[in-house]
């Protein structure tokens, strides 16, 4: 039987980063996924016959250029469709507003809203890169801190500091405040406020009126740091980034098995020590790295039992419900929308007409209700790549928001009804949208949950607010990416920096165990 | 329970109507929100009714709670951390519980009623943390504090009085045994424990038969010179004897607020509680931690010269000084002056000469005394009684 150095329990796209960069450092590596493909929730699938789609990111907003090139990506097939796409603020009357990196059009929007625009972006752009800085290494501990902790906090004061006077307190104006506030401080157009704060909500669990928005804000435009000027499409899917990383890890030695659900993570006196696979089958190695999201991993693979109280009360406290369905429509042609030729419905569709619109979206979602009239990030991938459907027909993805995780009554009973009101959402904006849909399909925060693993359908593994983020990522005690168990590791999104196909958590996490080295 | 304009806030045990009629010095304490004598009419005297004949102690406002379901055991051995399989069935075992941080968050005792039943009695409210404890579990917890009237039966002539009152074959129950009778058809559970040191019972009943319950044992206990006993005479009786009070003797880790003001199970020389043989139980990561690197403190039992009690007395090694006193009084029945320390690590090893800087009061006038003090291997008062089985009739 093969030895193993580390055993990583979920192939998503940040447990193949994490096994690529060990078994580059030498490390003998095994990465158990439960589903047939890799990749996690970067993931492509055929919804009806014919008809495939990104099923649950659908943009590429985030992925670090530097996993990137020590991977070798493209080498190993990871190509993009589409590369710096506009969002495009939908408005009925086609009186659109797009955003497009650093500058903003529309002819609603005002000469002194674009000049606006530009300095916003100029400014999130100087707090973003800070944030980047900070995401490419593992979060500092505050207290006990060592010498590259204390180093990794100097930096980010220093970085702080560098950015002048007047930013660095504007910084710390905006990072607790809301997006709703922010907009009206900076903004007139409607729309423009409205495209612009539904990037802070994007996945949230958060109205434009919640605290921690602006932070939301600002780690979307890491993405921007990472050199997406806008979000990019992939060939073939999301689920193309898994297949290239699973061949960058494969090519580096790691050895992969698909379709192998890990039932438990075996502790021996304290110390996890291997896995016993579902069907009954035990995988022993001296380190466990989890991929899972950390309630995942405690709650069911480690067993609360088996760990003391006051980590089972910190996994359990972890914000984590999600108020994202995903909806897939299969479509027999390009639908019509106002306004726009059909090389803008390649590019990110944003229905969102107000701040009050998302905000009243949110509504719903607080009492466990979907949203009447739910904002909407869609996509048509079909435009750019035409491998996703039979020749002429097209696909449409829509990120929809909002939809609770514990919807009253259950989802099996609403699924119809909702997706039909996802449908009247769009109606507007694409009048003949509902002559051309040939399948359907919702994915609920339920459905999202049980395909990918992820505990409350959260796709960034725990809501990304700052209670949850840097040193209190996924719960202190486990900031850096060990746990209390020792040769528990954790490498998804959960853990610093989170999620959004960006892949540093994984390569943080594996960095952190090579420095470890024998200890960890 | 209907409460009127001008009641006093505190509850009132449902041994209250007997408890105050007896209570000839009107001394009364709170305790967990219940109104409880702490004399009722001479410490000394309620105290040697413990050594000599039989005293009785309300503890009806200890906290109870009530665990059960498939998963009890199991649970219960993750949250303290003694091995409670070895706790068999009908019977009851001391232990501690702590955070993660190996800090003790409490005392108490466990009754193991049934295959899969048990209660815990606390010294603080723990339902929080044992609701925190239980995810993972398939138990149920119930608080039954307010259900369950408690009596304490301790001294000498304690079983005599209980084989007066009927129960039968009483003296067959071992140590830490309980039993079950039928009182006037409701269930009577006995238990021969106690915070006495001393042969002793503890009467568990349903709170509507309490007073019939009381009436009845003091009829019979009348030759055997039964007196209820406050709260300051158990006290004195627990000193002597060598148990810790929580709340007293260690602050809990739960309540306390400056860092380093709790304790470990070590540090309270409460070690041979620890059972490292657990797979997991809270608390076990730090205290083996700190089994590697060591305790920070030491508890010990000082016999301190005179017969002034070293209350709240400051311990010198030489000029330094190495710890605090947390309990003292001077024992009637050993006959000396005991006192509970917290020394520094490494000082307090069993033989260890210290110095006890001792105030006391007479007649508004202060004096100081340094006495010298030693270290002793064990409680002061142990008698032969108190693990004899069959219990002896006195």
């Amino acid at each position: 039987m093969t030895k193993y150095d580390a055993v990583l329990v979920g192939g998503g796209h940040n447990g193949l980063v994490c096994a690529a960069y060990l078994a580059k450092a030498g490390k003998n590596v095994l990465v158990l996924e439960a589903n047939e493909t890799l990749g996690g929730a970067a993931a492509t699938r055929e919804f009806a016959p014919g008809y495939k789609v990104s099923s649950c990111a659908h943009w590429l907003t985030h992925l670090s250029p530097q996993v990137s090139k020590d991977l070798s990506l493209e080498r190993h097939g990871l190509a993009l469709a589409a590369t710096d796409l506009n969002s495009i603020g939908l408005a009925a009357d086609g009186q659109h507003v797009t955003v497009s990196g650093d500058s903003v059009a529309g002819d609603t929007v005002s000469a002194a809203d674009k000049q606006a625009y530009t300095e916003f972006h100029r400014k999130t752009m100087k707090f973003s890169g800070l944030l980047a800085k900070a995401f490419a290494v593992r979060p500092p501990k505050l207290v006990e801190s060592n010498f590259t902790d204390r180093l990794n906090l100097i930096k980010l004061g220093l970085g702080m500091k560098m950015m002048g006077r007047e930013d660095m307190s504007e910084l710390m104006r905006l990072a607790l405040i809301n997006m709703y506030d922010v907009m009206e401080e900076n903004f007139d157009n409607e729309a423009l406020k409205a495209l612009l704060s539904f990037d802070g909500v994007l996945g949230a669990h958060m109205g434009p009126r919640s605290p921690n928005t602006v932070f939301g804000y600002l780690y979307r435009r890491v993405g921007d740091v990472h050199g997406y000027r806008g979000p990019a499409q992939v060939k073939g899917g999301m689920g193309a980034v898994g297949i290239a990383l699973a061949e960058a890890a494969r090519s580096v030695g790691v050895e992969i098995r698909t379709a192998t659900p890990v039932a438990k993570i075996n502790l021996r006196d304290g110390r996890a020590v291997g896995v016993t696979l579902a069907t009954g089958d035990v995988i022993e190695a001296p380190l466990i790295v989890s991929n899972a999201d950390p309630v995942t991993t405690f709650e069911k693979l480690v067993g609360y039992r088996n760990v003391e109280t006051g980590l089972v009360r910190r996994v359990s406290q972890i914000r984590m419900r999600s108020g994202v369905a995903k909806l897939h429509l299969a479509l027999d042609g390009l639908p019509q929308f106002c306004g726009l030729d059909e090389s803008q419905l390649g590019q990110r569709l944003v229905i969102a007409p107000t701040m009050d619109y998302i905000e009243s979206a949110f509504n719903h979602a607080k009492y466990g209700e979907s949203s009447l009239a739910p904002a909407l990030d869609i996509s048509i991938p079909t435009i750019a790549d035409h491998t996703l459907a039979p020749a002429g027909k097209h696909v449409l993805s829509a990120i929809v928001q909002f939809a609770p995780y514990d919807l009253n009554g259950g989802w099996d009973a609403h699924r119809e009804h909702f997706t039909r009101q996802v449908i009247d959402a769009i109606s507007p904006y694409a009048p003949d949208i509902s002559q051309r849909i040939v399948a359907s399909e919702l994915l609920t925060p339920v459905d999202l949950e049980r395909e990918f693993h992820m505990k409350g359908g959260h796709w960034h593994h725990g809501e990304i607010s700052l209670d949850q983020v840097m040193m209190m990522r996924p719960f202190p005690g486990a900031t850096q990416y060990g746990t209390a168990v020792g040769g528990l590791y954790l490498c998804g999104a959960g853990s610093h920096p989170g999620g959004s196909v960006m892949g540093l958590a994984g390569r943080n996490a594996a960095q952190e165990i090579i420095k470890r080295g024998a200890d960890a | 329970m209907n409460r009127k304009h001008g009641d006093i806030m505190m509850l009132e045990t449902p041994f209250h109507s007997r408890v105050a009629a007896l209570n000839e010095i009107n001394e009364w304490d709170g305790w967990a929100g219940y109104t409880t004598p702490t004399a009722y009419f001479d410490v000394e005297l309620e105290y040697f009714a413990v050594r000599s004949t039989t005293g009785v102690f309300d503890l009806s406002p200890m906290n109870k709670y009530r665990i059960t379901g498939p998963d009890a055991q199991a649970y219960l051995d993750r949250v303290m951390t003694r091995n409670i399989s070895k706790i068999s069935v009908g019977r009851v075992g001391y232990s501690v519980w702590c955070n993660d941080a190996g800090q003790v968050l409490d005392d108490g005792t466990i009754f193991r009623l049934g295959e899969s039943d048990y209660r815990l009695c606390s010294y603080a409210r723990a339902m929080d943390w044992l609701s925190w404890c239980a995810m993972g579990f398939d138990v149920h917890i119930d608080d039954e504090s307010d259900g369950v009237a408690a009596l304490a039966v301790q001294g000498p002539t304690s079983c005599s009085c209980l084989k007066a009152m009927g129960l039968n074959a009483i003296e067959e129950l071992k140590p830490f045994g309980l039993t079950h009778f039928d009182f006037e058809g409701e269930d009577l559970m006995v238990s021969r424990t106690g915070f006495t040191g001393d042969l002793g019972y503890e009467l568990w009943i349903a709170p509507h038969k309490a007073e019939a319950l009381w009436d009845k044992l003091f009829a019979a206990g009348k030759p055997y010179m039964i007196k209820p006993i406050g709260s300051s005479a158990l006290n004195l009786a627990r000193i002597e004897t060598g148990f810790l009070q929580a709340g007293v003797d260690f602050v809990s880790a739960q309540d306390a607020v400056r860092p380093g003001r709790s304790r470990s199970p070590f540090e309270l020389g409460l070690g041979w509680l620890v059972d490292m043989n657990k797979p997991v139980f809270n608390g076990k990561k730090a205290l083996q931690r700190e089994q590697k690197e060591g305790s920070r403190y030491r508890f010990v039992i000082l016999d301190v010269e005179g017969n002034k009690p070293a209350h709240n007395s400051f311990i010198f090694k030489g000029k330094k000084q190495v710890g605090t006193v947390t309990s003292a009084a001077w024992c009637p029945t050993a006959k000396s002056n005991v006192a509970f320390a917290q020394l520094e690590m490494p000082h307090g090893q069993v033989g260890d000469e210290l110095v006890a800087e001792i105030y006391y009061e007479r007649e508004l006038q202060w004096t100081r005394v340094l006495a010298p003090c030693k270290v002793i291997d064990s409680a002061v008062f142990n008698p032969e009684r108190r693990r004899m089985t069959p219990a002896p009739a006195f």
